[in-house]
């Protein structure tokens, strides 16, 4: 009886399982690339060193790390404290749908979140310079949530 | 009795419209622009050979009416008639028009005119003729050099514009805008400048550095722009006649979002700073800068109100971007945009008493505008993607921009102007010789 019951909750997950990934296989890759609106891929990336991504991405208008942003910069400032006569400049970038002269002030934001973190990990300012490109230079030329979320992002670039 | 009465009413109806000149209503949407018949410009067979032998322009007569036909086809309000249906030639109806003739084709006004070649000068006269009081509105004349021909079109075309509809019009104006080319990732800009007809493009920079939104001085023919010129976005000044230009300032980061003050004499503009932007100002003439905001968020798209005593900008500080208005100090700051969704690029009319605007709801753009105080929301037009409205310098005409969906290899993009009445219709691409964005409205060139 007990036993039966399993079976029928296991064939009912089973069930809903199956109707569940019917629906998403559509949406999946694109979901499995994004938590909430923030890119979490690997398909822009470059890297400043093994294992020390380039960049970190953000939410829709959002300026604020999130823990994936975090765990780059570490790396980033471990990078930067060993190779202590490395420059870099902080390319903030946002998504195409927002007015341009807004998406700059975002940009500009954006790049300045990744160097105070950076700075709180000992980097000097000095080393650090921002810019900001607005929407002006999308990574994914796309018109679709995917592409933006890769856009919406701060690049640390080696200036020297 | 009722008869006669009837009778009377009609008579006088009849009087008042023999003695009213015709007018045409542009607060409202036209639906039925007003008929008129551009006779071509005539000359006499001496200045067209003079013509055609000093400065190699044939039918000059011909192209003037072109540009004013074309000018005034565009604004909506009048439907110029098929030249192929006028009865009278050109010559005779500019000395007395045969009323009867141009009634029989509908036409309630009619331009007649004549080119003359006096002294290596042109000499262009024309004549508003009120086809139905059988009456002359207006008489004028111009001399000028022959390259100018096609200013002395817009400059007829204002005098017509302002004489039939009570306001200025915006014909001998120029657009300034972005010329885009290249594919999304690496877009190459230039500044671009032309007449308002889209006639007589020049590229002011080479696309070596990215350029953005490019305003007129509404006083003179000054620009500022954002360049990124050395990869330091600053905003620049530019004397289009001279084509000297230098930065505004000694900011140690960006500064974008640059504009005017109605008197030419200062820019307002954000600078942003360790992720803060806020609202400036450079006097021109003393170098002085002033704060204008000291707020955490962002503060940015200045434009000052005609008068010069407000400023109208977009800021994040609600936590949303929304529209606010202040005094020009920075005092009294008031949130304005309470509608759903995020407001931004507000800038004042011409005539003060309204906001145009971007609005982005539920992913898509509107352009729209508002009564200063925020009341009177009215959206004109919603698309995927749209920004940046720039006035006409009567306030009753829109430009501004429209980007298209594309793919991820960029296929399908675009960037185009397009215009829109105040009113909400007659809405139309302004063509560019590539693609093009963040365009500039200047004020009327003459008067």
């Amino acid at each position: 009886m007990i036993s039966n019951k399993i079976l029928k909750n296991v064939f009912l997950v089973f069930l809903l399982s199956f109707v569940l990934s019917a629906c998403a296989t559509q949406t999946k890759k694109v979901d499995s690339q994004m938590q909430g609106d923030v890119y979490t891929g690997t398909d822009t990336v470059e890297y400043l060193a093994s294992g020390v991504p380039d960049r970190v991405f953000f939410a829709t208008n959002e300026s604020v790390l999130t823990t994936a942003s975090r765990d780059t910069l570490r790396k980033q400032a471990a990078w930067l404290r060993k190779n202590s006569d490395i420059t870099i400049v902080l390319e903030g970038h946002a998504d195409e749908r927002g007015t341009r002269e807004y998406n700059l002030a975002l940009g500009e934001r954006r790049a300045n979140a990744a160097k105070d973190y950076l700075m709180t990990y000992g980097i000097s300012s000095d080393r650090i310079s921002v810019i900001s490109y607005g929407k002006e230079r999308p990574v994914d030329s796309g018109s679709n949530p995917l592409a933006w979320s890769k856009n919406r992002r701060s690049v640390s670039v080696k200036a020297n | 009795m009722r008869k006669i009465l009837l009778f009377t009413l009609f008579f006088l109806f009849n009087v008042s419209k023999a003695y009213s000149l015709i007018e045409v209503d542009i607060t409202r949407g036209n639906l039925n622009p007003l008929p008129i018949a551009v006779s071509p410009l005539f000359s006499d067979s001496d200045t067209k050979e003079e013509l055609e032998n000093e400065s190699n322009i044939i039918k000059l007569g011909d192209k003037i009416s072109e540009v004013v036909e074309n000018n005034l086809r565009r604004t909506g309000l009048f439907n110029p008639l098929e030249k192929n249906a006028f009865l009278q030639n050109p010559d005779v109806a500019h000395l007395k028009p045969r009323f009867e003739d141009w009634k029989l084709i509908k036409a309630q006004a009619l331009i007649t005119g004549q080119v003359k070649f006096v002294d290596e000068k042109l000499r262009v006269e024309f004549r508003l003729w009120d086809v139905l009081a059988a009456k002359e509105l207006m008489a004028l004349a111009f001399t000028t050099v022959p390259e100018n021909w096609r200013r002395v079109g817009h400059i007829i075309s204002d005098k017509i514009y302002e004489r039939l509809t009570g306001e200025k019009g915006y014909f001998d104006t120029r657009i300034i805008y972005v010329a885009e080319q290249g594919p999304k990732t690496k877009r190459i800009k230039k500044l671009a400048i032309m007449d308002q007809d889209s006639v007589n493009t020049k590229y002011l920079t080479l696309g070596n550095e990215l350029v953005l939104t490019p305003r007129f001085n509404p006083t003179n023919q000054m620009v500022t722009y954002l360049s990124y010129f050395k990869n330091l976005p600053r905003v620049y000044l530019l004397d289009i006649e001279t084509g000297i230009q230098e930065v505004v300032g000694d900011f140690p980061g960006m500064t974008f979002a640059p504009r005017f003050s109605p008197d030419g004499k200062k820019i307002i503009m954000s600078f942003a700073k360790d992720g803060n932007s806020d609202i400036y100002t450079m006097n021109l003439e003393n170098r002085i800068v002033n704060r204008i905001t000291n707020h955490p968020s962002i503060d940015t798209s200045p434009s000052y109100s005609p008068d010069g005593k407000f400023i109208t900008f977009n800021s994040d500080r609600s936590g949303f971007q929304q529209i606010y208005v202040m005094k020009s100090d920075g005092s009294n700051v008031k949130r304005i945009s309470f509608g759903k969704g995020l407001y931004g690029t507000p800038v004042w009319s011409p005539r003060g008493d309204l906001i145009a605007f971007t609005k982005l709801h539920k992913g898509k753009f509107y352009i729209g505008v508002m009564r200063t105080d925020g009341s009177g929301e009215r959206l004109l037009t919603e698309n995927y993607y749209q920004e940046a409205p720039s006035w006409s310098p009567n306030g009753r005409v829109l430009i501004f921009y429209r980007e298209t969906k594309s793919n991820s290899e960029g296929e399908g993009f675009s960037a185009k102007l397009w215009s829109i009445d105040l009113t909400g219709y007659n809405e139309r691409q302004v063509p560019t010789e590539t693609d093009g964005s963040d365009p500039s409205w200047s004020s009327l060139l003459s008067n």
